[in-house]
């Protein structure tokens, strides 16, 4: 079957798509611009910057001196891709292979595709008035090869149509850069005077690769359709979703729990096909009277496990309210990730926090409590009792630090240091007696004072003088002085902790 | 064979039967099922730390809970040697992390589950005793009713996971299914040869109830990584002074 390929040239794509989002700036001339070798280099200029003169690879302050009210905005790496492949995936209406051709280009391979559209020209205008009527200033071509449509789109001054086998008769006036060809190959021939296609096509072989190399040639088999140019089609991301209409609208529990059941299984079969594992997922019921319900389950491992799953789901399933009936009910996977292959069998009974049991397990508890009320905890670099632990991120992480046992703690510590009225005669030894809640404690055996002091760059205040005290029952608590010994009843005492 | 000696036969047949319907599983050849209590575990049936099971430890004032606290963790040490979490739930908690480590424990290996309402401590507690991959499962509640304790107790003897529950409330002190009610209490502790300063923990292990036991009263030290008994005479009887000095 003949192939046919459309083309389509951004002119300005990053400019084109900031105006969409700023309309203020569709009256003013700005331009991209990006570091490079400490000056400012532009990278795109809009319609009226370059009407003005102005094109990407000038220096910025030189625009700046061109037009005085330029407005300068910084350049976003990768925007340029990010942008093509949105409009890539928009394209898909009208044909199912779609390439990028960065930085401001897509190619389609429209074989087959244009009768649907009632013709090629018809075809053609639909793809441009659309896209212009979003905004984008573009140009498109269609000709049987790549090569050719690229060029026409680019240089073309006549029909951005060209019939089947006339490519040779489309590129014969277009300049040599309609050609796609490297820098320095484009300037030995504008050395030479060949200032059109026409003037060395018809050259021996031989000749234009001996002075030009096999690039020349190679563009010019693919622009003419002697060899055939691959493409790297785009490949849209498929959602992660899964849907069960119902003939008759569901009210019942048990009915919900079935669609969960059969949805969980559709997409879990597909998860595990892929190696893929479900992070959180929506449970989605569209009711007949048009409104939706929807719960949401989060795991702390990535997983596929249908019953585990449906176990999460089962504690949810009372606050769906199903009202005059759900017709449709959708299962979302927003959030997904890889699952290493486990080898089940080995490593299902493996103690410890790999167990996939008590991942299992925390998901249930969260999905029941809340997950902010699961902690745990690893050593922080921080000597001040309050933040020598922090929470971690997931029951994966690893300790960097090791645990510090080399200085007594208390098992119990008080979430805030209560103040307490005590007996200290002499400087910096420890109490004789201390009162708390009530109840006179007296001091018998004494450690310290550990000093601790604040970390003045997180907060102010006063350093700690901890103790390590053992009253006349043998109880023993942790106590601090805030600050220095100052005499007479002006010191502070608190009580933090309870030793085991 | 004579017939009072079938007779005694037949009564610790049946004994050992009750036990082990009652959830006291004899101890498997291979393991060392010792928590290093030594002769606190001679209380217990079959002279065992019953594991998979659950106890009850009192805690009123929060002397005592830091004293619970650091025993239960000398016998967290024995259960999570073979690697293994924990899970420590309760509503308003004041233990701190790296004071475990002292314990021999990792810290990082126990799961805080930080809850509001007590109803959900013990649906928590029953869930995560429910999965054997736990090497035990730390709850702190107020009160707790024979039918809870009985339910966290059957899950306990399916799963073989070990379970403590800290009660606060010691007012009313209710019959449990608990296998065992401790009671910790902080004993002065004491260096060698009468050194100044605080020594390891000493602690008041009483056992108020074993089911199928014997209760009784002992005292045991926290030193070198383990639990040590303490001797009655004095220590400084058993080292002499010269040595000291030498050193």
């Amino acid at each position: 079957m003949q192939k046919r390929f459309v083309t389509i040239w951004f002119r300005h794509l990053l400019t084109d798509w900031l105006s969409l989002r700023r309309p203020a700036l569709r009256e003013i001339p700005f331009v991209f611009a990006v570091k490079d070798h400490g000056r400012l280099v532009v990278t795109a200029a809009n319609t009226l910057a370059e009407e003005q003169g102005l094109s990407p690879g000038m220096v910025a302050a030189d625009a700046k001196a061109i037009i005085p009210s330029l407005e300068v905005i910084n350049d976003i790496p990768g925007q340029d891709i990010k942008l093509l492949r949105a409009l890539g995936e928009w394209c898909i209406r009208y044909t199912p292979t779609i390439a990028l051709d960065a930085p401001d280009g897509l190619i389609l391979d429209v074989s087959g595709c244009a009768h649907l559209w009632g013709g090629e020209r018809a075809y053609l205008k639909e793809i441009v008035t659309r896209l212009r009527s979003k905004g984008y200033d573009v140009r498109a071509a269609m000709a049987d090869t790549i090569g050719t449509a690229w060029a026409i789109s680019r240089f073309g001054k006549l029909t951005p149509i060209i019939e089947n086998n006339r490519q040779a008769e489309a590129l014969l006036s277009l300049p040599p850069a309609a050609l796609r060809l490297q820098p320095d190959v484009l300037e030995r021939l504008q050395k030479l005077g060949l200032r059109t296609i026409n003037s060395f096509i018809t050259m021996p072989r031989s000749v234009l690769r001996r002075r030009f190399g096999q690039g020349l040639l190679q563009r010019l088999d693919q622009a003419l359709g002697n060899v055939e140019e691959p493409v790297q089609s785009l490949q849209p991301l498929e959602p992660y979703q899964e849907r069960l209409p119902c003939l008759e609208p569901i009210r019942t529990a048990i009915g919900i729990e079935i669609a969960v059941q059969r949805l969980l299984e559709m997409l879990c079969a597909r998860l595990q096909q892929e190696g893929k594992g479900l992070r959180t997922a929506v449970f989605k019921g569209y009711r007949i009277d048009g409104k939706v319900v929807q719960m949401e389950i989060g795991t702390n491992l990535a997983s596929h496990n249908t019953r585990h799953l449906f176990k999460l789901f089962e504690l949810k399933i009372s606050t769906l309210e199903p009202a005059l009936g759900i017709e449709l009910f959708i299962l979302e996977a927003p959030k997904v990730e890889d699952i290493p292959p486990a080898q089940e069998a080995l490593w299902a009974g493996k103690p410890g926090l790999e167990d996939t049991a008590i991942a299992e397990l925390l998901d249930r508890l969260a999905g029941k409590v809340g997950a902010n009320t699961i902690h745990r905890y690893l050593p922080d670099e921080h000597y001040w009792p309050e933040r020598s632990i922090k929470v971690s991120s997931s029951i994966r992480e690893k300790a960097v630090l090791t645990w510090r046992s080399d200085r007594p703690r208390p098992v119990q510590l008080l979430a805030r240091p209560e103040q307490i009225e005590v007996t200290a005669p002499i400087p910096d030894y420890p109490p004789m007696l201390f009162r708390y809640k009530g109840e006179v404690h007296q001091v018998k055996k004494a450690d310290g004072p550990e000093r601790i002091e604040r970390e003045w760059w997180l907060e102010g205040g006063q350093h700690r003088d901890y103790y390590h005290i053992e009253d006349e029952n043998g109880q023993r608590y942790w106590l601090f002085r805030s600050g220095h010994y100052n005499g007479g009843g002006s010191d502070q005492w608190f009580i933090h902790g309870f030793f085991a | 064979m004579k017939v009072p000696d079938t007779k005694k036969d037949i009564i610790t047949q049946l004994q050992k039967s009750i036990l082990l319907m009652q959830g006291f599983v004899p101890p498997s050849a291979g393991l060392a099922d010792t928590v290093g209590l030594g002769a606190v575990e001679a209380a217990f049936p079959n002279a065992v730390f019953p594991a998979g099971a659950i106890h009850e430890f009192l805690s009123a004032a929060p002397e005592q809970a830091a004293a619970s606290g650091g025993f239960i963790s000398g016998i967290l040490n024995a259960l999570m040697q073979r690697g293994g979490a924990c899970l420590w739930i309760s509503i308003s908690r004041t233990l701190f992390p790296p004071a475990l480590k002292a314990f021999g424990l990792e810290p990082d290996r126990i799961i805080f589950i930080d809850l509001k309402r007590e109803k959900d401590v013990l649906w928590a507690m029953e869930e995560a005793l429910k999965c054997p991959g736990l090497a035990a499962v730390i709850a702190e509640v107020r009160e707790v009713s024979f039918t809870e304790s009985r339910r966290l107790q059957l899950a306990a003897e399916q799963s073989r996971v070990t379970g403590f529950i800290l009660r606060s409330d010691a007012r009313k002190l209710s019959a449990t299914a608990c296998v065992a009610r401790w009671n910790i209490t902080p004993l002065p502790s004491e260096l060698e040869s009468g050194m100044p300063g605080v020594g390891f923990p000493r602690w008041n292990v009483e056992l108020l109830k074993v089911r199928n036991g014997n209760p009784g009263n002992w005292k045991v030290e926290w030193s070198a990584g383990g639990f040590i008994p303490i001797r009655k005479d004095p220590v400084k009887a058993i080292l002499p002074l010269k040595s000291l000095r030498a050193g």
